[in-house]
Parts: C-alpha cells; structure tokens; sequence
C-alpha cells in the first residue's frame, strides 16, 4: 500500500519546477513534517515537507531534473504504520492518475482543471455568454411617467436630508447617524440639526476624526444588519476610508456567495465648494460609480435629496448619496406627503426640448437649466435630463431623449478623463448611435487640482457659456 | 494542569461565587476540565489534519491562488472559542481556515470553497481568504491586513447599540497590529467602552518580517495601554492558558467594561502562504517549536497523564480523519458553480 509523493505546486503560477536536491535517500524514515526535497519554482527554492509518514522506497525523480511537471509522481513511500492520508484522495478516479512518466511535462488532469479555471480569458468568455441575464447592473425600474406626489412647499436641501433622516429613523430603531460633529455640534453643515435631541445619543453619534476606523466600524455594524448612515464631512475624506467602502462594503455580498449584505449609507457634501483649493474640491462620482456592488446617487433638488436618501436608507446594498455643499442652503418645492420617496436608478427629465439633450447631474442640473433658458432666448430648445443615479445609470431616459433631439451634451464638475460625460457617450453610442447627428460634447472641471485663486477657480469649473458653446458645437449653430 | 500559571491573571474572584466566575481563581481550578480539554484537543487536531489536507490539494493544483495555513496556531482559536456563547461573533483576516472550524463551520463547506466549488460557503465566490456564516457568529474571512479590526470592532458597536451583551472576538496578527486603523479602532472601543476582544495572533513574522524589525513595540500585550484598554501576554501554545486568560477577557467585555486585548504568542510551522520558502527563520527554530512547543502534542500528554486512554485518542484521530477524508472528497466532486453565478450577488435585488 505505497502512497505517491507527487511533484508539488507552490504557488499559484507554478506548473513546472526543477527538482534541485533529495534531503533524504532510499530507505530513510520520513515524518510528516520532514523536509524531503527543494524544488526551485518560478520564484524561489522552497522546499517539500512531507505530509505522510513512512519510509521512502524508490526516487522516481532524480536530482538535477529541470521541467518536472506539477502533479507527476516524484516518489514512492511505504504505508508505515499509520498512514491513512494517501496522496491521491479517493479511489473511485476522482483523483488525480498518473500514467504519465515524470517529467513527462503533461500535468496530470486536475492540474489541467485548476490550470483552465486561472485562464482569465475562458472565465471571460463563460462570463460573457452569461451577460443576458445579468443582474451585475440592476435594470432601471420600467419607464413609467414618475408617480404625482401631490402638493409641495418649498424647502432647502439642508432640510431634505434632515427630513429624509429623521423620517426613516422613526421608522426603523436600526437606521442610526454616525459621523464628525452630528450630534452636539449639530452637523458641520447643520444637516443633522435636531436628531440628537429627537433621536439620542445611542442613534446620532459623535466619533472622532478617524474616517478609516468609523467607517470600517459602521461597515461591521452593518454586516450584522444594523443600517448605519454615515456622514462624511466631505467626501475628500472618505479617502481615508476608501478600502473599508470598496473592499469591504461593496464586495462582501459577492465573496460570501450572498451570504452577507451591507444596508448601508454613505453621505456627505461632494465636489467644489468655493475657494477651499485642490483636496477639499474634488468629485468622487467617477470613483464610485466605478464599483460594481455599490450604488451611487447624485441629488440635485431638495425634492431629490429627501427621495433618494429615504431610499438610500431603505436600500439593502451599499449606497452613496454624493450631495453638494453649495445647494445645501438652495430652496426647491419638494412633496409634502409622508411617504414621498423617489426609485433609484430613474433620472428624470427637467425640461422637455426637441433641439439636445444635456445630461447633468448635482449642482450642474442648476448650470444646465440655465443654459436651457438662454439658449431658448435664442431659439434653441434644450432637453434637461437630471441623472439623479449615476450607478446604475438610467441609460433608456438619456437613449429616449436622445433619439428626439439627436445631439447630446454631458455636464459636470468632476475631470474629463474616465468621467461621467465619458460614461453617458459612451453608453449612447452603444444604445443610440445611429441617431446622433453630431458627435457628443463633455463640458467638465479643468483637468488640474483646483486652485484657490479667486479667478484661477472660475476658470477650472463649467460656466453658463462652456454649456451654451458646447450645444451650439453639437447643433452646428 | 498547571500549565496556565504563568499567564493567567493573579486576580482573584470577589464574587464569593464557590464555583467559580469566568474571572476566577485559575490556580485551583483547572481552566479546562478532562471533557473539555479532550474536546479541545480533538477541535485542534481537526484543523491540523484540514490544514495539512489542504496544503496536499494545493501541491496538487485543485487550490489556486493564496493559501494561508494555520498549522501550530490551533490552541488560539480554540481555547478562546471555548469562552463563547451563542451570539457572540469572530473575525479574523485571511488565515482563517482554523477560526471557521473553531466556530463550528462544516470542514466539507469550507474545504469545498478552497477548491472553488459550489459547495463552498461562498459557492465559490470567496475562496479562502472570504468564508462567511452568519450562523456560526462567523463574520470572515477579510483579505485587506488590519480591515477586520475595524469591522470586528463594528461587530461590538452593534452588540452595544442592541444591549444584548454579545461579544465579538477579533482577531488579527502581530503585522497588522502596526496598522494606523487599528489604533483608530482601539480608540473608539475605549471610548465607546465596546465589547471586543482584540487578540493579537503573535506567530513572529508577517510574512517575512519579525516582529522585532516591525514594531517598536515590544509588548503587544501594552498596545492599548494609552487608552486604558487591559492586555495580557499569553502562551498561544497552550489551549488551557488561552482559555484561562479568555474566560477573563471575554467577562471583562461582557460586564460591559469596554475592550480587552490579548497577546497570543503562538507560531506558524509552515510559510506565510504556499508560494513562501519561508527562508527568513532557520530550519531549527521550527523544529524546536513543533517538538517542545507543539499545542496538539502537550494537550494529548495531559490528557493521557490524566488517565484518558491511547485506544480514546485513537477514536478522536480517526474520526477527524475520516471527516478530513470526506471534506477532500466533497471539495473535488462538488461542481464548479455555474456560469450564471458569475453575475449574482453583486447588489440584494430590492424589488
């Protein structure tokens, strides 16, 4: 009853190696533990212990042997005593066979198996036939005219999302407020006035000024099911808690097989404020959006701030809520019926026109609409469309509207490269190219750090006349 | 025995309790009676033979990527798992082959998701540095050093926030107690008075550095003095002073007394991972571990010293071989998952 040593793999790449030396002869004793050979892999000498017990009876491989393939057998070893773990697992063939000779440079038929499943390319391709029914990029709720929530009355976005929080507070005892200065100090930008009061200090907590460990706190809380809110005071500092969101946030649904999901929000003031230079200024919509397992909204209203946060709130994955300080203090009509909430992944016509389609999302929908009034003093009607989801993207309203107006211009803040407009075009061009009659247009953030200067900063963002230059460019006017 | 003698606390239970409390006077008592340490005993070997298992299937290509064995560290896991109750949580990074069995995982489940099949915990999605069970209190299984200290820290939060006097274990080892979030962590469980062990897995070397050439520090153990957090030194070898100084961290954190820290000083027989020759420690260093330090060989000789018979021990070795031998089995003919899998579980679909 010998048991083969087989010719081990040590590392992930390894298919081949050199047997460089025996450690022990013919006839010796081996225990497991025993280093028995070195092997030099792709990368390093390492060497082979031994997992069973026994004596070593025959050498198949001798020393100095280059190209020994992994899975062939290098040695024989007799049972022993003991021996009860033979190599080869099994005895029904679901084991590895060895009709190859060693060295013989055909690994064996699991090693071919692993091999095929580290083909990238095959995996790829299995992925790719699997794209129909993709539930990687959730479909957008169906297209329907968006739900008539009745009478409004204006308020600023501060007390959307105040609202929005509050609302969803009272009715789960597991959504609770984390962040720098929302409870005592009632919210660096006041968002969270009065929640400590209502809700207490076990619901709206104070941490310190340490984004990597609260929010990697908030993400264990949330893996038990709790549903943190967190505010980051700006978005720049969630850079110091980007692994937790990304690794551990976003991908833990997929790596425990859907085991353990991440009710979860991350919310706080997002791109330029004014006058506060390169890392207080910067647009995360791009870095987020990019994540598969994250969703992202970008409200721009107060209407849109306290539906999609209430439903940020709601929502069972990871979501980011990317607002923006200047419109904190911005007034909007928003519905005033209890249940208003607006569906993620939706964005929403502004302005209807038959001319372009400019897509915008946060404070640009405000560029952008006032563009369209200028532009209609000049006869130029202009669609408005408010992304308010970046990811997953509402790609079918941007197609709708483009297959009416044929010219598509993109409006952001953030930088060009591997941007939003990059993504919008993009995503036209797959779904609606044949009915474009001009190539799209971006206008975004300079491609620099933001400066402090008073006018180097006017000159780095969007303005009235970037937008009004580009339709004209797509309408040839 | 009175192996725990040099490091379980010299504080004695004033609870007057003749029973003895968690807390209390590990001179007298054994920390773990004959059943309990047999049951230890049997719970190391089973990660042992797992472990030795799967470094088999790795050299035989059916584990790919990293593979981070838990050999000789075995009397950590289990000695504190022995301290916990239902409820409670565990957390630890990427060798965390030993911590799922500990909790009670299947070794089928978990060996089937190192071959990448649809019997994995993850139905293969995860692989092993990423198992999950929210039944077993088992919360991974991360891969990023030092992320799970904070989320393990997270774990207590919502103990705290619940009021439901759970306990969350987290564990991380001596190259991630250097991380700047871990000490962010400490922080906010000293503040927040958390209940959460920190127990710092010391087996010498983060990969390939020691720990001399790592930190400053040169008692772990002390690492959360500045914000009053207790720590204790304790021999990882030896799964009845684990759980000793366990039983007194985990009713530290249960009483509601903030966090614990524990400095386990353990070893790691085997590299970093698969891909490791392991050439920054001598050939001798690991063999005077295994042979005078080895926690599976010291409890197997006081059970035995205290009248447990070979034929008792030849029972328990069987029967984790035969439930390793069925895991290997099960890990190579479940199927690979299927295609479609590719594209589910990335979002919780809401409607």
């Amino acid at each position: 009853m010998g048991v083969q040593i087989l010719m081990p793999a040590l590392s992930p790449t390894m298919t081949e190696g050199k047997l460089s030396r025996w450690l022990k002869n013919e006839g010796d004793e081996v225990k497991s533990g025993d280093v028995i050979a070195e092997i030099e892999t792709d990368k390093a000498t390492m060497e082979v212990e031994a997992v069973d017990e026994g004596r070593l009876t025959r050498i198949l491989v001798p020393e100095g042997t280059e190209g020994v393939s992994v899975n062939s057998p290098i040695a024989e070893l007799d049972g022993g005593g003991e021996v009860s773990q033979p190599t080869a697992p099994g005895s029904d063939g679901a084991a590895p066979t060895h009709p190859a000779p060693p060295a013989a440079g055909q690994p064996g038929r699991t090693g071919q198996v692993a091999k095929e499943a580290e083909d990238h390319a095959k995996v790829a391709e299995k992925g790719a036939a699997g794209r129909p029914e993709a539930a990687a990029q959730p479909k957008a709720p169906a297209q329907e005219p968006e739900k008539d929530w009745g009478p409004t009355r204006p308020i600023t976005v501060r007390e959307a999302l105040r609202d929005a929080m509050a609302a969803e507070m009272r009715a789960d005892k597991d959504v609770f407020l984390m962040g720098e200065e929302v409870a005592q100090y009632q919210g660096a930008y006041k968002i969270s006035q009065g929640l400590l009061d209502e809700f207490g200090p076990r619901r709206v907590i104070d941490t310190p000024i340490t984004e990597h460990g609260f929010t990697g706190m908030a993400v264990g809380a949330a893996l038990t099911g709790l549903k943190p809110i967190v505010e980051f005071m700006t978005f720049n500092f969630a850079m110091q808690a980007i692994d937790q969101i990304v690794n551990s946030a976003a991908k833990t649904l997929y790596m425990s097989g859907g085991q353990m999901g991440c009710p979860i929000v991350f919310r706080g003031p997002n791109g330029a404020a004014a006058r506060v230079a390169a890392q207080h200024s910067q647009c995360y919509a791009s870095w987020y959006g990019h994540l598969p397992g994250l969703k992202v909204v970008a409200p721009w209203s107060a209407a849109d701030a306290k539906g999609l946060l209430r439903a940020a709130i709601r929502d069972p994955n990871p979501v980011i809520v990317l607002e923006n300080e200047i419109l904190y203090g911005q007034t909007f009509e928003c519905p005033t019926d209890e249940d208003f909430v607006l569906p993620i992944g939706k964005a929403k016509v502004e302005r209807e026109g038959r001319d372009v389609t400019i897509v915008a999302f946060s404070i640009m929908v405000g560029l952008a609409m006032q563009a369209a009034e200028a532009l209609a003093k000049e006869g130029i009607e202009a669609e408005v469309v408010n992304l308010r989801t970046i990811r997953p993207m509402d790609t079918e309203t941007i197609a709708r509207s483009v297959q009416k107006t044929n010219r598509l211009v993109t409006v952001e803040e953030g930088w060009p490269f591997a941007g939003i407009g990059a993504e919008v075009a993009m995503q036209i061009m797959e779904t609606a190219f044949d009915h474009l009659d001009a190539p799209p247009v971006r206008v975004h953030g300079a491609d620099v750090p933001m400066p402090y200067a008073a006018n180097l900063e006017k000159l780095a963002l969007p303005t009235l006349d970037h937008v009004v230059e580009a339709v004209k460019t797509v309408t040839y006017k | 025995m009175a192996q725990a003698a040099d490091t379980t606390p010299k504080r004695r239970s004033r609870s007057g309790s003749p029973s003895g409390s968690p807390t209390g006077n590990p001179g007298k008592e054994p920390a773990m009676t004959r059943d309990q340490l047999q049951q230890a005993y049997r719970d190391m070997l089973l990660i042992r033979r797992f472990e030795e298992k799967a470094g088999q299937l790795y050299g035989m290509g059916l584990i790919g990527g990293f593979c981070h064995l838990y050999i000789g560290q075995e009397a950590v896991v289990v000695g504190m798992q022995a301290c916990l109750q239902p409820g409670d949580q565990v957390i630890t990074s990427y060798r965390d082959h030993g911590h799922m069995l500990a909790t009670g995982m299947e070794a089928r489940g978990v060996m089937a998701e190192l071959t990448g099949r649809e019997g994995g915990y993850s139905r293969g999605k995860g692989g092993s540095m990423h198992m999950f069970s929210r039944e077993k209190g088992f919360y991974g299984g991360h891969g990023i050093v030092g992320a799970q200290v904070s989320l393990g820290t997270g774990l207590a939060f919502a103990n705290w926030y619940r009021e439901n006097r759970g306990v969350s274990l987290t564990y991380f080892g001596e190259g991630a107690s250097n991380q700047g979030q871990v000490y962010e962590s400490f922080n906010l469980a000293a503040l927040m008075k958390l209940p959460v062990v920190y127990i710092i897995e010391n087996n010498k070397y983060g990969m390939g550095t020691s720990v001399e050439r790592a930190s400053a520090s040169h008692d772990l153990s002390k690492n959360g003095s500045p914000w009053g957090i207790p720590g204790m030194q304790v021999d990882g070898m030896d799964v009845t002073a684990v759980k000793a100084a366990g039983e007194v961290a985990v009713a530290h954190c249960r009483e509601g007394n903030g966090p614990y820290l524990l400095e386990m000083k353990t070893y790691r027989y085997r590299g970093h991972s698969m891909s490791d020759p392991a050439k920054y420690r001598t050939r001798e260093e690991v063999q005077k571990m295994r042979e005078t330090h080895d926690c599976i060989e010291t409890a197997r000789k006081a059970l035995l010293a205290q009248g447990v018979a070979e034929a008792d021990l030849k029972k328990i070795d069987d029967e984790v071989k035969a439930i390793v031998a069925e895991a290997a089995e099960f890990a190579q003919t479940s199927p690979e998952p299927d295609p479609k899998e590719l594209w589910t579980d990335v979002l919780v679909e809401t409607r």
